[in-house]
């Protein structure tokens, strides 16, 4: 973030009169455009951009030009040889098997940290409190500390190498934030509306239904959104739980790929494309709930 | 999933039986039961586990057959390993150099992307862009671009006079290629954090300001940090947690090499426990990491007053 001084007027003790909001919704205090903090923000869009840029010119370059052309040329003679290899070599297999894996855990995650959130919200006692307390030392757990007793267990449950071995464990972490979005979305709900429910009679298992779950969207959208990206994503449990051709998920594709095909980048950095494109659609589809849903991350 | 069903009517009604009848306030909670699918399934496959290294970290097991008992000798070994003193150093030095490369940057840009202006959201959407890709494609893209045969790197270099730069193959460059690896890929989300976090600010706050006077840098330094207090305690956990536990990146970017110069705990952990099958001594290692951790959590928790549920806005 260095950009000259000359670049910011003191224009402060100069009589500054409140000049009217001219723009609707602008952020107040930002009436003149910052030019210091544009600068830094074009700076960091190079960062971010080129070496995308680079990844993807290289992909649909030939093997032969992409050592000779330079990073930045646009390729003389563009192909889609590099995808076709990349699909020759199983990707889409496994784009499946992720795809498999993220659903599971997203519906087991989202399954769970509902209920448990729903008691900790709403029933009174110090069992659940504890549990709450639990699931935030939870958040603590690095999935590497636990790796080696989780590879135990899923050796003693006969499940080594199939994708519910990684289902399970992926599932188990991403529930302590699942849990945490979740209490804090349904804090939200106003006790008028739980007692109009129960003067209606109904017992936790509709007042849940009826009226929890459908009150609690947005947390259970950001929830969904943070689990499958930690299923999409994950490397360390398909890493050490799987070996075959048969239950390898897309990251440890890529890894493999990376071992069998050095020489060929051009091969390797589409698949790691094409690896990107579902979480890219999902991206266009749904912007702003997975922006919200990362937001709200961090922000509860 | 339809909106809110049937709450509007009875609503209306003023809350009946304040104060004595018991069956009010009890009617419609859900009993404890409620807890347990979810705590079942996180016992077995997180808390258990934690139970489990504990004990394995106590035995020598080679990933087959039953471990053996062998009492500290783990411990006394780690204690006096050298590569794991090393480990444990590189380690704190990334996770110190991570919080302090991340944290400005994405506090700066956060911020910035939380003006309305299209140009900031047109932008925003794009600095997104690396949250998509995964660990491993990331360092993937890295290491192709870092490829002293044949990468960009290896056609830039001769022109800008270093003809020989193999930057992951220097002890000092791949440790540098890590922590900026790894802030290429996480600046994103903590710049998310942060924007978040600056649009709940008040915009009354800064119209005030504006009203005595204060310019750009003095609302930024007095309102703007002050309010993100609890956004910079958690991305900060966030940061460190994730640092202390940084793998991929290192076995696909690096493979803790060259030598063991990049070799930090969790990646001694895994060649300790899935390459050289010293699962007892691999789970000590994983022990200390989950102490760590363990610790940076607690603290979170007492800082934030995330256990209390106090919310963010409180004590403004």
């Amino acid at each position: 973030m260095t950009a000259s001084a000359p670049a910011r007027p003191a224009a402060r003790g100069a009589a500054a009169p409140p000049r009217p909001p001219r723009r609707r919704a602008g952020r107040p205090g930002r009436r003149r455009p910052n030019v210091l903090a544009g600068a830094g923000a074009f700076a960091w869009l190079a960062v971010i951009g080129v070496p995308l840029y680079v990844l993807l010119v290289a992909t649909f370059q030939r093997s032969e030009d992409y050592t000779a052309a330079g990073p930045l040329a646009l390729p003389a003679d563009p192909t889609l040889d590099n995808y076709a290899r990349a699909i020759d070599n199983g990707i889409l297999v496994f784009v499946a098997n992720t795809l498999a894996v993220t659903a599971a855990v997203v519906a087991i995650v989202c399954i769970l940290s509902a209920t448990t959130a729903f008691a900790v919200v709403r029933s009174r006692g110090r069992w659940t409190t504890g549990v709450f307390r639990a699931f935030l030392l939870g958040l603590a757990i690095p999935a590497q500390a636990v790796v080696i007793p989780v590879y135990l267990i899923i050796v003693q449950l006969g499940l080594y190498d199939s994708l519910v071995a990684i289902v399970l464990p992926t599932a188990a972490f991403a529930l302590p934030v699942c849990v945490l979005i979740l209490t804090g979305s349904m804090r939200d709900i106003s006790d008028e509306l739980y007692e109009a429910m129960a003067l209606d009679g109904a017992g936790s298992v509709r007042t849940f239904l009826r009226l929890v779950l459908p009150m609690s969207r947005p947390g259970l959208a950001t929830a969904a959104v943070y689990s499958a990206l930690q299923a999409w994503n994950g490397f360390l449990f398909p890493l050490v739980l799987t070996q075959s051709r048969d239950s390898r998920l897309i990251t440890m594709g890529l890894f493999e790929f990376q071992g069998e095909y050095r020489v060929d980048v051009p091969g390797l950095l589409a698949a790691v494309v094409l690896s990107a494109v579902p979480i890219l659609i999902a991206y266009l589809l749904a912007r702003r709930s997975l922006v919200n849903g990362l937001m709200g991350v961090g922000g509860k | 999933m339809s909106a809110a069903p049937a709450t509007a009517r009875p609503a209306a009604r003023p809350p009946a039986r304040r104060g004595g009848a018991a069956r009010g306030p009890r009617a419609g909670r859900p009993s404890a039961l409620w807890t347990l699918p979810g705590l079942l399934f996180f016992g077995v496959f997180a808390a258990l586990p934690m139970a489990l290294v504990a004990y394995l970290s106590l035995t020598t097991w080679g990933g087959l057959g039953d471990p053996r008992f062998t009492g500290l000798d783990n411990w006394t070994r780690l204690a006096g390993d050298p590569v794991m003193h090393r480990a444990v150093v590189l380690s704190l030095v990334l996770t110190a150099a991570t919080w302090a490369v991340q944290t400005p940057i994405s506090l700066l840009l956060g911020v910035w992307a939380a003006g309305r202006q299209r140009t900031r959201a047109v932008l925003s959407a794009i600095f997104f862009l690396p949250l998509l890709l995964s660990s491993a494609a990331i360092a993937l893209i890295w290491r192709s671009l870092l490829d002293p045969n044949f990468g960009p790197l290896a056609w830039i270099a001769p022109r800008v006079g270093a003809p020989d730069a193999d930057l992951l193959g220097d002890p000092t460059g791949a440790f540098l290629v890590i922590i900026a690896v790894t802030a290429w890929q996480f600046i994103p989300l903590h710049t998310l954090l942060y924007q978040g976090g600056a649009r709940q600010i008040p915009a009354s706050l800064y119209e005030a300001a504006e009203i005595d006077g204060a310019g750009r840098w003095t609302a930024f330094r007095h309102i703007t940090l002050p309010q993100l207090r609890n956004t910079i305690t958690t991305s900060s956990v966030l940061m460190v947690v994730g640092a202390l536990t940084y793998f991929d990146t290192v076995l696909i970017l690096t493979g803790g090499g060259p030598g063991s110069d990049t070799t930090i705990v969790p990646f001694l952990m895994y060649e300790a426990g899935f390459e050289r099958w010293e699962m007892g001594y691999a789970s000590a290692i994983a022990l200390t990491l989950v102490v760590a951790a363990t610790a940076v959590s607690l603290v979170m928790v007492r800082v934030t007053g995330f256990g209390a549920m106090r919310s963010t806005r409180e004590g403004m």
